[in-house]
């Protein structure tokens, strides 16, 4: 099976910081995978080199057989990479129904009917529980549900490979529990890349783990073997004195 | 937004168009003067808050496109002898080209970097204007011939120096582009330009080539814009360089700003209360900028989202 995402040598430096070194990576089609490591690590920097947010300094990016390293951040959303925010970033003055209604209004097929637009905000609107909620504006939502928001926009662009950046942050732990649910079923239509803090969840929900510490890849495995792995621990919890 | 209530929109806005058409007959020969020529720039200030209400795009150059029609039109008439329809075209299709030229040029910008690069366009095309005196009459500006200024379709003529017949020329205008900014608004290009207001980047990762969106944006504001001013030439016969100077750039924005930005009647309303403001004032001292600034800033502290923004905010959820 060929990767869904490769990249190779991909390095991003700020001033003399390099935040991304020189990352050889790859992702099989429909794996949840997960990205975890200390502050800092460069996971953030990784994904917005891969959604095209930020230009690398260098290395390539090949997404489903193709060199993607020069394409702008939109060209990649239409290719199937869709990014939803670490940082809340709906918009917050228009409706949760608008906030979906535009990434569903550019992937429709059959650009024209009104009904269309309807159907298919609201199937992600219901996917992610907000349908009541559809005509409030984005900005009175509660923050548990402007990150589900994010979600069904991500949703909605019908990704095939969705990034998740610290989804779970500041949701409650209820509300964690339906958003694990949820990742599994959009696993099922689309690989899965997330960036998450929630040891619990991560070693829930990934297939696959790998670490990040000071821009490189520092191990990759399965939940289990990441468990086991010394030079993690050491990265996350320090080195003896 | 859109979605909601399109009949009470539109309803709405063939009240205004209704209302305009009846008021063309009951009102006195000052006032009936006075709002063919209100209609007539409030279709510059549509054209305007197209670009800064829905896109957020602040631009201090919008006189170069109202002149653009104004002399494109004039001129054709003047220099080349056309009709009228020809002529009105000419002034459109000038304002278009320019507008996509400058916006390849300007949308390179954001922010106070556009207002800047916008505003200097405008002072060149201005100044082009004054050098070319011999065409353009200079600062004089020129007289378009009122013979030339009939409009004939089939049989019938109109003579567009006809008090009666300018008013419902200038209503024409103003309905036709009040109708195709509501549709804009309220359709799926619309809604992606506001989404471009509140968080272009957030956009670009939906998919969206937000460049392209925002020169369409303002190819379709420079149009708009250039009809006002191509229709301007027309009725009212008049073609001169302070339409192209910096006041012409500033006007369009007060207007917005006072009838609400980013909504569809609020450039009618502002263009109608300022020029009213400065009709009753001017009357009274001669210090009446005075007076038209004081009102500026009373708004401006106490209702920033403009008269039909603080309507829609309070009462009226649903206006376009």
């Amino acid at each position: 099976m060929t990767p869904l995402l490769t990249t190779k040598g991909l390095s991003r430096s700020f001033g003399g910081l390099r935040a991304v070194d020189g990352v050889d990576f790859a992702l099989m089609p429909g794996e949840i995978r997960a990205v975890i490591g200390p502050n800092g690590a460069g996971k953030t920097t990784f994904v917005s080199l891969v959604s095209g947010r930020i230009q690398p300094s260098s290395g390539m990016i090949v997404f489903d057989g193709a060199d993607i390293t020069s394409l702008p951040a939109y060209v990649r959303v239409r290719q199937g990479i869709a990014y939803t925010f670490q940082i809340t970033s709906v918009f917050a003055n228009l409706s949760a129904y608008d906030n979906v209604a535009l990434p569903v209004q550019r992937t429709l097929s059959d650009g024209r009917s009104k009904g269309a637009v309807r159907a298919g905000v609201m199937a992600a609107l219901e996917r992610t529980g907000l349908a009541g909620r559809a005509h409030m504006p984005a900005g009175q939502l509660s923050y548990g549900h402007q990150r589900l928001l994010e979600v069904a926009m991500g949703l909605a662009l019908k990704p095939r490979l969705l990034i998740l950046d610290e989804p779970t942050q500041g949701l409650a732990d209820s509300e964690i529990d339906n958003f694990i649910t949820l990742v599994r079923e959009i696993a099922r239509s689309a690989t899965v890349l997330l960036i998450e803090h929630n040891m619990p969840v991560v070693m829930d929900l990934a297939d696959r783990i790998t670490v990040f510490n000071a821009g490189r890849i520092l191990a990759e495995g399965t939940p289990e073997q990441i468990r086991e792995n010394a030079a993690v621990q050491e990265a996350y919890l320090g080195t003896a004195p | 937004m859109s979605e909601v209530s399109p009949a009470k929109a539109y309803a709405l806005h063939l009240g205004v168009i209704a209302l305009l058409f009846v008021l063309s007959f009951v009102l006195p020969d000052y006032h009936h003067g006075l709002l063919a020529r209100i209609m007539v720039l409030a279709v510059f200030a549509m054209g305007y808050n197209m670009l800064f209400g829905y896109v957020g795009l602040l631009s201090l150059g919008h006189a170069m496109f109202f002149a653009a029609g104004l002399y494109g039109a004039g001129l054709s008439v003047i220099h080349l002898g056309w009709n009228v329809p020809a002529a009105f075209a000419a002034g459109i299709a000038c304002g278009a080209l320019l507008a996509l030229v400058i916006g390849l040029l300007a949308l390179r910008t954001t922010g106070v970097a556009f207002m800047i690069v916008t505003m200097m366009f405008a002072q060149v095309f201005y100044l082009i204007i004054l050098y070319f005196a011999v065409w353009t009459g200079g600062d004089q500006g020129m007289v378009v011939p009122q013979p030339a200024r009939v409009l004939v379709l089939g049989a019938a003529s109109f003579d567009l120096t006809n008090p009666t017949v300018r008013y419902m020329m200038a209503l024409t205008l103003f309905s036709i582009v009040l109708l195709v900014t509501l549709a804009v608004v309220r359709s799926r290009y619309g809604r992606v330009l506001v989404a471009i207001r509140e968080n272009e980047e957030r956009t670009k990762m939906l998919g969206y080539d937000t460049f392209s969106n925002k020169l369409g944006a303002v190819v379709l504001s420079g149009t708009i814009c250039a009809a006002s001013g191509a229709a301007y030439a027309l009725l009212f016969g008049y073609v001169g360089s302070s339409f192209a100077s910096v006041q012409y750039s500033i006007l369009p924005l007060l207007w917005v700003l006072l009838g609400g930005g980013a909504t569809t009647l609020g450039p009618l309303l502002g263009t109608l209360f300022m020029y009213y403001v400065i009709d009753i004032t001017s009357g009274y001292t001669s210090a009446y900028l005075l007076i038209v600034g004081v009102a500026l800033i009373l708004l401006v502290l106490f209702s920033p989202k403009g008269i039909l923004g603080t309507i829609r905010q309070r009462w009226l959820g649903w206006l376009p």
